[in-house]
């Protein structure tokens, strides 16, 4: 059997209608800025040792106690910074003998105290981890913890070249990443992540200033 | 330490010279301002910062996927174990579940990882001392790894090869065979790198007793991995803090004695056979089941803010990440890179030694610029 010739294939009908144009989404209006996480912990959970200790060691420093996925935090007053640290390394049962991580985070939005500042601690002995946390405002000097921890030496200029928070005590308080001559502190949450080439690489400081005066007038 | 006192007719002179920023011995673009007294070091100063490229404020800027990819050019050696210590900060966040089997192949990858960065420490550690024929092996062995890599996941040296909430894709027939196969290989070449250098006088004496810290000290400073490792302290994330299969497998964490030089080389060639006996175990274990959990499509955790740390081949490598809970980028981003840790601790390693130590001992801590830099 011979096939008979194929039907001339039809025109096809217009398979579908041309989608949609994306819309340009409206700009999403100004959400109200973050503010941080720091969550109570449940209920049901039991405080660990150190916190404890903590909280009777150093009597009125913890002024708030958080905890998410497993992470301890206690949030202390900038001041009592050095203290708490040190007291956490030096107590049996806390033996933070190791210092991880020391950080920043910049929250605008925060009234007073725009800065955390964020060590993440371990106890090589004990295995157990905590962080601790202190407020920190813009113009506020917190003491450096190099004593406790030389660890914290190269970690401390990175906080201050990168969010600008000053330590007092610190023996060589230098910018770490950024060029020595360097303005502005980048991971600022209003520092530009990007902008036109020159004034920007040159002096960030009056590129951020042009745009602001040039949002304030309207002009984009 | 040598503190031997000059000659008294002879008048010496503080000199401080560069080191870098493009010198072959510094691995990157380091710059060490070294303060001479002849030819002892009397103080060095590391200049870092010129492989910036501002990853953390990159990374608040892009989505928790794109992340992922940046991840990679940090420690650009050993990119599986970059991505892995990510993803796992945000299934922490997420408090997400991962499959046995996405876990187990973490697992092989990352030790796999281990292997190809300590091999290329090991070639260009042995370099730098005048040995040649070690680089030539090490990157022999290495180009094995990578050729596991390229066949799992297509690329061979920033792979992206994780993500959240599992692995994208499974391992391919015969894959397990040719890693087990690999084991057996790397295990036999291992004899000829401790031949070429374990007994050799010129390499013990270019590191026995160089660069000694101890143990109070290294942990002060921040050391981690391996360094820290040699001076004798039991840390170990993958045995304190396990992740991924790593409460399944049985292994044991090489100590060293002295904490010198030649110690840091002896507790990575150790790791070599603990690594392999990790893939073995793993890759002969791959469980049956899915590859993937129940990630959501679009990765946007809940507030809260979270540290996470995996054990690195250079050391503690450290993730800090708050989620503001409506944004899909990190409010913040925070990596700690072990490698910046450790050449913190280089100032101190290198005070009262020689210049031509100071080449032994930026190649002892195995620190890789991108990620110091960032």
């Amino acid at each position: 059997m011979s096939e008979g010739p194929k039907p001339a294939p039809e025109s096809k009908p217009e398979a579908k209608a041309a989608p949609p144009k994306p819309q340009p989404k409206p700009e999403a209006k100004a959400a109200a800025p973050p503010l941080p996480p720091d969550q109570a912990p449940p209920a049901d959970l039991a405080l660990p040792a150190f916190v404890a200790a903590l909280q009777s060691g150093v009597a009125g420093a913890v002024e708030q106690v958080s905890y998410w996925v497993g992470d301890w935090t206690v949030i202390v007053a900038a001041e009592r910074f050095a203290e708490v640290c040190t007291f956490l390394r030096d107590t049996p049962g806390c033996q933070f003998d190791y210092l991880s991580d020391l950080t920043a985070v910049d929250w605008p939005a925060r009234a007073g105290k725009r800065f955390d500042l964020v060590a993440s601690l371990y106890s090589i002995r004990l295995r157990h981890r905590v962080r601790v946390k202190a407020r920190v405002a813009e113009d506020e000097a917190v003491s450096s913890v190099t004593g406790v921890w030389p660890a914290a030496n190269w970690l401390e200029r990175e906080v201050y070249d990168m969010f600008g928070v000053t330590f007092t005590g610190h023996p060589d308080l230098r910018r770490l990443l950024m060029p020595l001559d360097w303005q502005g502190h980048p991971q600022r949450k209003d520092y530009p992540l990007e902008g036109p080439g020159e004034l920007l690489m040159e002096s960030p400081q009056d590129w951020l200033k042009a745009r602001q005066a040039a949002a304030e007038v309207g002009v984009k | 330490m040598h503190t031997d006192t000059p000659l008294p007719m002879f008048d010496t002179d503080e000199l401080v010279i560069n080191m870098g920023p493009q010198h072959p011995s510094t691995h990157g673009v380091l710059r060490l301002v070294l303060k001479l007294d002849g030819e002892r070091v009397i103080d060095c100063d590391p200049v870092i910062g010129y492989l910036h490229r501002g990853i953390e404020k990159l990374s608040e800027n892009r989505d928790y996927t794109q992340i992922i990819l940046l991840t990679d050019r940090m420690d650009y050696v050993a990119a599986a174990t970059n991505n892995l210590g990510y993803v796992q900060t945000i299934e922490k966040l997420y408090s997400l579940e991962v499959p046995r089997r996405a876990r187990y192949i973490r697992t092989v990858l990352s030790e796999l990882q281990r292997v190809a960065s300590h091999l290329l420490w090991l070639g260009t550690h042995a370099a730098d001392l005048g040995a040649l024929t070690v680089l030539l092996f090490g990157l022999r062995e290495r180009e094995l790894v990578l050729d596991l890599f390229e066949e799992y996941c297509g690329a061979r040296l920033t792979y992206n090869t994780m993500r959240i909430g599992g692995q994208p894709v499974d391992v391919p027939p015969g894959w397990d065979k040719k890693v087990l196969a690999f084991c057996d290989v790397q295990e036999s070449k291992l004899p000829e790198y401790e031949q070429l250098l374990t007994g050799n006088r010129i390499f013990m004496e270019r590191t026995k007793d160089i660069g000694v810290i101890t143990a109070a000290d290294a942990i002060g400073v921040g050391l981690c991995g391996p360094p820290l490792r040699a001076s004798g302290v039991y840390r170990d994330v993958r045995k304190d803090e396990p992740y991924a299969a790593y409460d399944e497998m049985e292994f044991d964490v090489p100590l060293g004695v002295r904490g010198d030089t030649y110690d840091r080389y002896l507790v990575r060639l150790e790791e070599f056979r603990q690594s392999l006996r990790i893939i073995r175990q793993a890759v002969q274990g791959i469980p049956e089941g899915p590859i993937m959990g129940k990630a959501p499509r679009l990765i946007k955790p809940p507030a809260g803010e979270t540290y996470h740390a995996i054990e690195a081949p250079k050391g503690e490598l450290g993730y800090f990440v708050v989620s503001d809970g409506k944004s899909v980028s990190p409010y913040r981003f925070r990596v700690r890179p072990p490698s910046l840790c450790n050449l913190q601790a280089l100032p101190q390693l290198v005070r009262g030694h020689l210049v031509a130590d100071v080449v032994a001992l930026i190649g002892t801590i195995d620190i890789v610029l991108g990620e110091v830099d960032r």
